[in-house]
């Protein structure tokens, strides 16, 4: 990912139906790219959260941020401040394990990147990894040796630091 | 509490917001709504011959009258045939409602419901999404009046906008103990921004009491938010000339010395040169469209951009401003104008307004000759002769639109009203008979083309059978004039599917519908044509037939910039 250009926003959105759709609708209509999205409850009853990586410019990171708090579902919008949020996104990765000496292997990368292996059978090894992107991308190109039978990432999930918060206080 | 269908809360919740017309046509799965408007006194419904032409006079209602328009059609194609009707309102935002029936949100007597393809069911809430303010489907009867109160809301206030209700037949028919006149608005995620903010009203204050050259560009946003008064009051103050979008038009009487038309791609000479000379601009209520600004590197270049707006995504969104003002048009004029009062005491008449008056004598296309035969230019001015001030005029789209735009003076708000944004050909007719039901006592008159007019001629027999009477005049070339002109003059004169050949008899077809149908081959028939129309109670449709290669010019190339407008005029 590379660094200024990826923007991590933060929204809080009622939490109904049709509201994804709206939003994902939004960024399709105005030419927006959408790098992820992660959706689920917030500390909130009936609002959800969703965090949206998207990629481009200032102009186009404004116009995002502005188009999404006009959608009348969307309670509050705002972007993340770089390097004043933390944000995790997990994989879930199903790797080959032809031979024991490749299986040991694979389990010290896994200890190293504080993975865990969730499920295990005779010619494969099914690893969960939580980190920032930047991290799994490391993590998934060491697998690539071995080939990865099948990866699902859910997308990054990021609250803003300390004191520093998005929500809605009644 | 009381027992009532959900039907009958939809309409008593219409009433409280005081509705007073609907336009739409039924089908099956409206039927319990249209059941309970049987006997219905406060509403009178109007039925069109065809959706969009519900949804266009709806509008048509909306923009004369600046109160919500309601339409209303049956699920499926009912549903997907108000759909231009609604891009239209999203594009020039004007305040709709669209209620539309949908097939059963839960399995009634072993029917079909939403999810399964049942007869006549569309995704209208998936299909409108991107072209409503918002969009509702109750699925429970307790939640109609709160929603239709949200609905009524949200259309009306911040940027005005359609917003559509989808009724699942089932939600309609179902009795409930329901709460009625309640007044709650359940849409806490909508906070439109009205007043300004005070540092940024100083800002462009100061910009505008140190500028030499001001320059005003109005948009239709003035006239949504009814601020014509205000917009004269920064005129006389700053003397300084005002030009409009094509939205814009009537916000500011173009009449007025100040008035430079429209500016744009087939906008008034005077206004696209002007606004090149400009030190500052104040732009109200306008988003920059492409057919306004054209290419954006020579829009006005010289000038500090002051942008007023409603809707903060707008600001930025085209062009760079260096003075940002969201709000209200009419509060942030208001307090614009004293800003600049505290700061400029006493406007004298400068080699500003003189370079205006001569600016206008040079360049503007009513300031010099007259043609004598009947073609647009002499016709259209004629037309404004003729016709009383408040004297309601829709367009078709096309090359009747621009001819309207550049030779048809508009005096007043909320008495010109076209398809700007999206551009729909057939808007016109129909958006005229929805502002005489508005309007009643005022003349409405469309100013069309042959070929628009052909795509909603239907609504003839509305017009007719409801008796409201509209004047349509067409602009009969037989050709789909404004493609032919980008043909023979972008693409080397290869005319390919513009030519109509033999259109109909105009004349005939108007009385067909039991309209009347007139022609006029010259000024003087043209004269008589208009004022017996303006006397007549039907309908009127005048035959006007002009030739087949009048291009409207100037015009601007797609691709380049306002100072590179082009073509004798």
């Amino acid at each position: 990912m590379e660094a200024g250009k990826t923007k991590v926003i933060s929204v809080l959105v009622e939490n109904k139906p049709g509201v994804l759709h709206g939003v994902s609708n939004l960024f399709r209509r105005r030419n927006f790219n959408i790098e992820s999205i992660t959706v689920g409850p917030s500390e909130q009853s009936e609002i959800a959260r969703m965090t949206i990586t998207v990629n481009g410019d200032e102009k186009t990171l404004e116009q995002v941020v502005k188009q999404l708090a006009k959608l009348i579902d969307v309670l509050k919008v705002e972007e993340l401040e770089p390097g004043h949020f933390v944000m995790r996104e997990l994989a879930l990765i199903k790797v080959n394990v032809p031979t024991p000496k490749e299986r040991s292997d694979i389990i010290n990368c896994v200890e190293v990147f504080r993975g865990r292996i969730i499920d295990v059978s005779i010619d494969s090894l099914t690893v969960e990894i939580t980190g920032t992107p930047d991290k799994l991308d490391a993590f998934l190109n060491l697998m690539k040796t071995n080939g990865v039978i099948e990866l699902a990432r859910t997308g990054i999930t990021a609250l803003a630091r300390g004191a520093k918060t998005v929500r809605i206080d009644e | 509490m009381t027992k009532m269908s959900g039907a009958k809360a939809l309409l008593e919740s219409l009433e409280q917001q005081n509705v007073d017309v609907i336009f739409g046509i039924l089908g099956g799965a409206i039927l319990p709504v249209y059941d309970a408007l049987c006997g219905n006194e406060k509403i009178r419904h109007i039925l069109a011959r065809h959706e969009q032409g519900a949804a266009h006079a709806a509008e048509g209602y909306a923009r004369a009258s600046g109160r919500v328009g309601v339409c209303m059609a049956t699920s499926g194609p009912g549903a997907t045939n108000l759909v231009t009707g609604i891009a239209n309102a999203y594009m020039d935002s004007s305040p709709m409602i669209a209620i539309t029936g949908q097939v059963p949100s839960t399995n009634v007597n072993s029917s079909y419901m939403i999810g399964r393809d049942a007869f006549q069911e569309a995704d209208i809430i998936g299909i409108t999404t991107p072209i409503t303010k918002h969009n509702y489907q109750p699925r429970t009867i307790a939640e109609i009046q709160p929603m239709v109160n949200a609905a009524f809301y949200i259309a009306s206030t911040g940027r005005p906008g359609p917003v559509l209700i989808d009724l699942p037949k089932n939600v309609q028919s179902d009795v409930a103990d329901v709460v009625v006149n309640i007044n709650k608005i359940e849409a806490r995620g909508y906070k439109p921004a009205l007043q300004p903010d005070l540092t940024k009203i100083s800002e462009a204050a100061n910009l505008l009491a140190n500028s030499e050259y001001p320059f005003i560009l109005a948009g239709g946003g003035v006239i949504s938010a009814n601020a014509s008064d205000e917009l004269m009051q920064m005129s006389d103050l700053m003397m300084a000339p005002v030009a409009t979008t094509f939205m814009g038009k009537g916000a500011f009487p173009e009449g007025h010395p100040l008035s430079l038309g429209s500016i744009g791609m087939h906008g008034n000479p005077a206004a696209n040169r002007l606004l090149g000379e400009a030190d500052v601009l104040l732009a109200i209520g306008t988003r920059f469209s492409d057919r306004a600004t054209a290419n954006l590197d020579t829009f006005a270049p010289n000038a500090k951009k002051i942008h007023i707006d409603i809707d903060a995504a707008e600001i930025g969104k085209n062009i760079e401003v260096d003075v940002p003002i969201v709000g209200d048009a009419k509060v942030s004029l208001k307090l614009l104008h004293d800003a600049v009062t505290k700061k400029l005491p006493k406007m004298k008449v400068s080699a500003w307004s003189k370079r205006v008056k001569e600016a206008k004598e040079q360049l503007s296309p009513l300031l010099k000759d007259r043609p004598k035969e009947l073609v647009p230019k002499a016709l259209l001015m004629e037309l404004r002769k003729l016709l009383p001030e408040n004297t309601i005029v829709t367009t078709e789209v096309g090359q009747n639109q621009m001819w309207s735009a550049l030779y048809f003076q508009a005096l007043k708000p909320r008495t010109f009203i076209s398809s700007g944004g999206l551009g729909t050909m057939g808007f016109g007719f129909p958006a005229a008979i929805g502002a005489k039901v508005a309007c009643p006592d005022r003349a409405v008159v469309d100013i069309a083309g042959d070929g628009s007019f052909i795509m909603t001629e239907q609504e003839l027999a509305c017009s007719v059978a409801e008796k409201i009477p509209v004047i349509v005049i067409v602009l009969n070339n037989s050709v789909l004039g404004m493609v032919a002109q980008w043909q023979r003059t972008l693409y080397n004169r290869r005319y390919m599917a513009v030519n109509l050949g033999k259109t109909p008899d105009f004349v005939k077809l108007a009385e067909a519908y039991g309209a009347q149908g007139l022609r006029a081959r010259s000024i003087e028939e043209f004269q008589k044509a208009v004022k017996t129309a303006l006397n007549s109670e039907v309908t009127t449709v005048i035959d006007v037939p002009i030739g087949s290669e009048q291009d409207v010019v100037p015009f601007v190339p797609p691709g380049c910039g306002l100072p590179q407008q082009r073509g004798d005029y």
